[in-house]
């Protein structure tokens, strides 16, 4: 690891620490924030007693259901939006305000509509990383290099091969920025629909662990909530890197 | 410009004609069409209840704001003059931001309970990051020879911020305060959804349980009506100074 990367450890793990000893001294009360060795024990053993794996194994699925449904949609909608310049134009004011409004006012509205069931979540879900994914397949294929469709003509391949060999390619490194975009933003919006209001699922936990005074099991499914997130988008941006940089050599 | 009207009309048009048609689909105690819902709300805002509402969520807010811009601006000039803590500190914000940090709220109450501070303090969770974010990455695109030609021509270093670095950091800083704005906002309203006995947020919940859809609806729309707006004067802004840089 480099010199930054072991100050950047350095950092985490004295600010854990300080925690740590905050909350043993009594600095900070133990009715407010438990001792991190506390959260990440209770989290063990909450694992461990498999209490907590159906809204788990729920929260986790939603998450996957909706980014694909997202992922999928949204490259779709790309493609054809892509095709027809005059509605592109037309949606591009759309696309610059779309996440100026806070999507989860209209939360209730689904529920409303569709009941307090998984639906509504799903939606939200699907709301939130669906744009990110149209806006990354635009850019995508603006960035195609006029010569690949030449070289296509050259070699007289159809435009379905055209696409599949050639643009898809190209296109690919802003596709998985889309598509690490949409996780996030997907997940997001799931565990924020969950905490607000839902009938089950890890968000809903954590708020009835916070309504009983339940803090062990508050702060360990937290520390989950944490964990997953913060390793599933260091990969993800690890990907990402590796994708754009080989999208420079291959411009050479 | 003529063509943009055009397609702002159309676009509002399809959404109407969408909210119509589930309206139709879905039927009437579940989704109030456009008509009703427009009349309750020309109907509701005026009242006493929708303006102490929506004025404590704009008290939220604008705190929630002025903490947001005060460290972000603070912390990305500090993580972009001074190259080491950049890049120290960069990847943990970023990981930071893509957090949900909704899920951290119950913390936030813990601490604070159900009050103003506890809210300013969860939207300025949300808006601080792509502040400093930004902001840093302002500072560092910044060409050295900007700075170079300030050496030369013996300035000193407050003449180098007032007539250097802020003119060419400023697009790009205000593209983080817009983006913070949004967020911030989204932080405000996300608090009082979940937990709270006034605001805009809690409005929405409250009508929702008391299954008042038109209610519901309208200070929805109200809100859109605000962030749109809010967007669309920081993001005319940002292209006025675009043009000039």
């Amino acid at each position: 690891m480099s010199r930054v990367g072991w100050i950047r450890l350095a950092v985490v793990a004295i600010a854990v620490g300080a925690l740590e000893l905050a909350c043993r001294t009594g600095l900070i009360d133990h009715r407010v924030v438990i001792p991190p060795s506390e959260m990440a024990t209770a989290l063990v053993r909450l694992l461990l007693s498999g209490q907590a794996n159906d809204q788990i194994a729920r929260t986790f699925g939603i998450v996957i259901v909706a980014v694909v449904i997202a992922v999928v949609l949204g490259f779709a909608f790309g493609v054809a939006i892509h095709a027809v310049p005059r509605v592109r134009q037309a949606l591009e004011p759309l696309f610059a305000t779309y996440y100026a409004v806070p999507i989860f006012i209209f939360y209730p509205v689904m529920i409303a509509i569709f009941g307090l069931s998984a639906a509504p979540i799903v939606l939200m879900g699907v709301a939130n990383a669906i744009v990110v994914m149209i806006i990354a397949t635009l850019n995508g294929l603006d960035r195609v290099p006029r010569v690949l469709t030449k070289v296509g003509r050259v070699h007289r391949m159809g435009r379905f091969s055209t696409a599949l060999r050639l643009k898809l390619p190209a296109a690919a490194p802003h596709l998985f920025t889309g598509v690490k975009l949409a996780v996030s933003y997907g997940f997001i919006a799931v565990i924020a629909s969950e905490f607000i209001l839902a009938p089950a699922g890890l968000g809903r936990v954590i708020s009835d662990a916070y309504t009983d005074f339940n803090n062990p099991r508050m702060y360990a499914l937290m520390l989950l909530l944490v964990i997953v997130a913060t390793v599933v988008n260091m990969v993800l941006h690890v990907f990402d890197q590796r994708w754009a940089e080989r999208r420079g050599i291959g411009r050479l | 410009m003529n063509s943009r009207v055009v397609d702002t009309v159309v676009i509002t048009a399809v959404i109407l004609l969408a909210w119509q048609g589930l309206h139709l689909i879905v039927g009437e105690t579940a989704l109030p069409g456009p008509v009703p819902t427009l009349a309750y709300l020309v109907k509701f805002v005026p009242t006493a209840r929708f303006a102490e509402n929506a004025w404590a969520t704009f008290l939220a807010f604008f705190y929630a704001l002025m903490l947001s811009y005060a460290l972000g601006l603070l912390l990305g000039l500090w993580m972009g003059a001074h190259r080491l803590s950049g890049a120290v500190g960069e990847p943990i914000l970023i990981s930071l931001y893509t957090l949900p940090k909704i899920t951290l709220y119950p913390v936030i109450l813990l601490i604070f309970g159900l009050t103003l501070p506890g809210r300013v303090t969860f939207g300025a969770m949300h808006g601080v990051l792509p502040v400093a974010l930004m902001t840093m990455a302002a500072i560092r695109n910044i060409p050295p020879v900007y700075l170079r030609a300030a050496r030369t021509l013996h300035l000193s270093p407050w003449q180098t911020v007032a007539t250097v670095l802020t003119p060419a950091t400023l697009p790009e800083v205000l593209s983080g305060l817009r983006i913070g704005l949004t967020l911030t906002l989204l932080g405000v309203l996300l608090a009082e959804m979940f937990a709270s006995k006034q605001g805009m947020g809690y409005l929405i919940i409250n009508a929702m349980q008391l299954l008042q859809t038109e209610e519901m609806l309208a200070v929805a729309i109200m809100l859109f009506i605000f962030a749109v707006a809010a967007n669309a004067l920081l993001l005319w802004l940002e292209h006025r100074l675009h043009r000039r840089a």
